[in-house]
């Protein structure tokens, strides 16, 4: 066997050359013979019944194929959890941008024109768009009350520690829309056959899910139902329950004209009619002793799900246990609903809840500290969970992790109190103030509760006839590194090189259900079934004697050869089983919410210019502990860009309203940090290993992005002192709390100090 | 299109072309339906980079080019860039930095970076990061992308192409 390891060695990206010479075939760049393009007429109101659809003059509309729901083969929705929403609006619609009809055409530049030339009138209906107005239920919009979804974290006696407390701190915090802005838009392309069915080529993260949403639209049994990641343009949970959507319209639209369909979304569309993060409200109040200690608390989280259940039920989930932060709680209560608005379906982005529900906490505990007197970092240190105490739902930390050291090292890595105190000096008299901030944080990885027993995924390894072998999986490639890092554990395993192992395409046709490429759970979980998998490989080749212990590699791979001439197709299969001593309460919301979960530090320093009210970021350290790197340049790689979104989530990226519809869908009206707008981002990792994860990992796609916007708004308040509770911050909030509002007012309204 | 489909002659990688198209159809699209798919559209309106291509040695948003105006000009596309397979030093630093995570972006970025050292063999940081202001990465971060563009520029000091063209040939390593 070889000895030099692949695992933490800075491999190359499998796809990587692809990608840098322009050769990756991204679904734009495909092209199917006797090809159509497809095109998407959506509504205009938010609310109604849809009265008369008028197809306009001076259009060739026998040119055109046209499909409505009345066309479609099975069931009109998008399968999903709760099948309430449906492919293509029959005679009600519930929000602005929903699909109604289809259009295709061979020539692509003659549609947008031809979509305008269809007229839709509405009986309209009253809308609801604020999460208040949803809330009040004066209108109910969906089901008997609004509400998608509720959950309910009791752990100890909350109504109890009210009068046992120094202060009692309250506040609200707000998280707005945030738009994933893949750099490649939403794109699919359909083709059908009587014998063969339906296959779809696009852009996604789950090819499963499109899979199974498939089936249902088209009444086609799952062996006619095939579908095939391209190269995906990022994706960053944007392309999760979506592509069901847009693969079930270029479905419907070849199913029709019996010819390949091609839909792909421009900028504005995409941003206008797909999925964001869910904007959210959430509700601290808080028992705290003297000392700085939670006693307990009340914490209400609320999000804003749009027009349909879509995901929303399990972003709230994942916000919802994320909302205690990494501290200790003797007693909480953690209400969380998810309520409709007449918006289109807010959706999957990274962090899934938890960027939304952190960012509360973390503003809070700052605020904690301000009102019982001492430091964002004592506080902190105060209230850690500690390995032995448990979460919120009960669940008893075994990792080893050290917060108070994990804490202590970001202050020094930063220069924490230095800064602090000459900031203090320096600001007096300066236009430039400048402060610092503190977010320590969590995140779970894998799928919440029993979320992973439900998925049970399959992941295969195959040997092939030359003697390398192949991973089979439907984890997706979308920038992550999945396919790098899941050969770099076959590899490993199996004690071959890295050019030894190949990753199949994600297709329906070949790979097996290994899950969605979501929630953290590739390298972790999948990892670890890439690694059994791979163990059946060569305990099969050890065991019926084709190669012996101590193999080399070139051993192995004529070994391999040899089993597959003689045997034919050789594959291993590894399905999940979940870990022993794992309990989770679906009713209670208690038990062990995730099998592992990831640690952080970030702290942002940070100068407000008064004269323009714009904020720069100076410096900013990402301190986290991962379980195990499995390499180097892509782990730092996701951390970095984790960062940057999050910076965005908190500086930069405003959704415009009206009417439920977002009215800047452009990139040159929501704003994204480019190159010059970015700190250096300075990553560092810790390594305390995994049981749960392949060779010790834990997953790390969503953990950057929970961090920074807390971060920065305290570091933005250190260097006011001025409070802001809800983001995206751009200048003009500044401006307004600043030059507009009267200081006191903002600061008496909305502290709240019992003692 | 105001006008009927014409001839328009232009060189493309050093390749004479010859392509028949509306005088305003987006150079964008002349390039795409010429096979070459690398350059990419990411928003239509000049703002994300990722269709960015030299013409005549300048950097441009192919989306925002009717292809009139690229008659007889010398195109540089990402597909240029490498040559019987051998990398281009920004494409190797790209790999090697992690300059590229889902791709989509990284055809254009690649292409304002050669536009860079072409200009600046030897830029500073702010440099790079200024000259990549207009092309927009949801992945990174930029600073792999500008790490990379930095390690093109130290391992291969000699860079800069004196033809003024844009024509990437003296940019073997």
């Amino acid at each position: 066997m070889k000895t030099e390891s692949i695992i933490g060695a800075a491999v190359p990206r499998k796809e990587g050359l692809d990608k840098v010479t322009g050769r990756a075939q991204y679904v734009d760049d495909i092209v199917l013979p006797g090809m159509i393009y497809g095109a998407t007429v959506r509504s205009t109101i938010a609310r109604g019944k849809i009265r008369k659809i008028t197809f306009g003059d001076g259009v060739p509309w026998h040119e055109f194929v046209i499909v409505t729901a009345k066309d479609i083969p099975g069931t009109n929705c998008v399968s999903l959890i709760t099948d309430d929403q449906p492919c293509l609006a029959d005679d009600t619609v519930n929000h602005p941008e929903e699909p109604i009809l289809l259009l295709a055409h061979p020539n692509r530049h003659s549609l947008p024109k031809v979509v305008d030339a269809v007229t839709i009138e509405y009986d309209p209906l009253p809308a609801v768009f604020t999460l208040e107005d949803s809330e009040r239920a004066a209108e109910i919009i969906w089901g008997q009350d609004n509400i998608f979804k509720r959950f309910l974290v009791e752990k100890g006696d909350v109504d109890s520690i009210w009068e046992k407390a120094d202060y009692i701190v309250e506040g609200e915090y707000r998280t707005g829309a945030q738009e994933q802005l893949y750099i490649e838009n939403n794109g699919m392309i359909a083709s059908f056959d009587k014998e063969r069915g339906i296959t779809v080529w696009g852009s996604l993260q789950c090819p499963y899910y499109v899979h199974k949403a498939l089936m249902k639209l088209c009444n086609l049994p799952k062996e006619r139902v095939r579908v095939v990641q391209t190269e995906t343009g990022g994706a960053f949970g944007g392309k999760e329950d979506y592509p069901s959507i847009i693969a079930g319209h270029a479905a419907l639209l070849a199913i029709k004209s019996g010819k390949p369909v091609k839909i792909v979304y421009d900028r504005m569309e995409d941003m206008v009619a797909t999925t964001k993060r869910h904007p959210s409200r959430t509700r601290h109040r808080t028992a705290v002793s003297r000392d700085g200690k939670i006693l307990g608390g009340d914490i209400e989280f609320v999000v804003d799900g749009g027009a349909y259940a879509t995901l929303s039920s399990v972003v709230l989930s994942r916000g919802t246990i994320h909302a205690a932060g990494p501290y200790y709680w003797p007693n909480i209560r953690i209400r969380a609903s998810a309520v409709a608005t007449n918006a289109p379906p807010h959706g999957a982005f990274r962090g899934f809840g938890a960027p939304q529900s952190l960012f509360a906490m973390e503003r809070h505990m700052d605020r904690i500290a301000a009102i019982v007197g001492i430091s964002p970092v004592e506080i902190r240190r105060r209230n850690f969970l500690k390995t032995g105490k448990t979460t919120a739902t009960e669940q008893t930390i075994h990792e080893p992790i050290d917060l108070d050291k994990l804490l202590d090292r970001a202050l020094e890595l930063s220069d924490y109190r230095a800064k602090k105190q000459r900031f203090r000096k320096e600001n007096e008299g300066s236009t430039y103030k400048k402060g610092i901030g503190i977010a320590s944080f969590l995140h779970g990885a894998g799928f919440t509760g029993s979320g992973e027993r439900y998925l049970a995924s399959v992941v295969g390894v195959e040997g092939c006839a030359d003697g390398r072998v192949r991973v089979l999986v439907s984890s997706t490639e979308f920038g992550q590194g999945t396919k790098t890092v899941l050969c770099q554990i076959a590899a490993e395993t199996l004690g071959l090189a890295y050019d030894d192992v190949e990753i199949a395409q994600a297709d329906t046709g070949e790979v097996p259900n290994s899950g969605p490429t979501v929630a953290s759970r590739t390298v972790m979980i999948v990892g670890k079934l890439v690694r059994s998998a791979a163990q059946g490989i060569q305990q099969t080749l050890i065991s019926s004697g084709y190669l012996s212990q101590g193999y080399s590699r070139e051993e192995f791979r004529k070994a391999c050869a040899n089993y597959v001439a003689e045997h034919g197709t050789f594959k291993s299969w590894s399905q999940y089983e979940p870990p022993a001593g794992i309990f989770w309460d679906d009713e209670k919301y208690r038990g062990e919410a995730y099998a592992a979960y990831t640690w952080a530090v970030y702290i942002a320093e940070v100068t407000v210019d008064l004269t323009s009210y714009s904020v720069t970021i100076d410096d900013f350290v990402a301190l986290q502990e991962i379980g195990k790197v499995l390499h180097p340049v892509l782990a730092r790689g996701q951390i970095i860009g984790g960062v940057a979104q999050g910076i965005g989530f908190a500086l930069f990226e405003k959704v415009a309203w009206r009417n439920g519809r977002m009215q800047n869908g452009q990139m040159t009206n929501y704003i994204m940090p480019t190159s010059a707008d970015l700190p250096p981002i300075r990553v560092y990792f810790e390594e305390l290993g995994n049981e749960h994860g392949a060779f010790g990992a834990k997953g790390i796609g969503e953990l950057p992005i929970d961090g920074p916007a807390p971060a920065v708004v305290n570091a933005i308040e250190d260097a006011l002192g001025v409070r802001f509770d809800s983001i995206p911050l751009l200048p003009e909030d500044i401006f307004e709390a600043l030059a507009v509002r009267p200081q006191s007012e903002g600061q008496a309204r909305t502290r709240q100090e019992v003692s | 299109m105001s006008h009927s489909p014409c001839e328009i002659s232009l060189t493309v990688n050093g390749e004479q072309k010859t392509v028949c198209a509306y005088p305003m159809e987006r150079l964008l699209d002349v390039l795409r339906q010429l096979g070459l798919t690398g350059a990419k559209e990411g928003c239509g309106e000049g703002e994300c980079g990722s269709c960015a291509v030299l013409l005549n040695g300048d950097l441009v948003t192919s989306c925002l080019v009717p292809v009139a105006q690229a008659r007889n000009a010398n195109i540089v596309t990402i597909e240029g860039l490498a040559k019987n397979e051998e990398l281009h030093a920004l494409q190797k630093a790209f790999l090697d930095c992690g300059g590229a995570q889902c791709g989509i972006c990284t055809p254009g970025i690649i292409m304002a970076a050669c536009h860079l050292l072409n200009s600046k063999p030897q830029p500073t940081m702010e440099d790079i990061k200024e000259s990549l202001a207009g092309n927009l990465c949801r992945c990174t971060g930029y600073a792999q992308i500008c790490e990379a563009v930095a390690q093109a520029a130290l391992r291969f000091p000699l860079l800069a192409t004196t033809a003024g063209n844009g024509a990437p040939d003296r940019n073997r390593a």
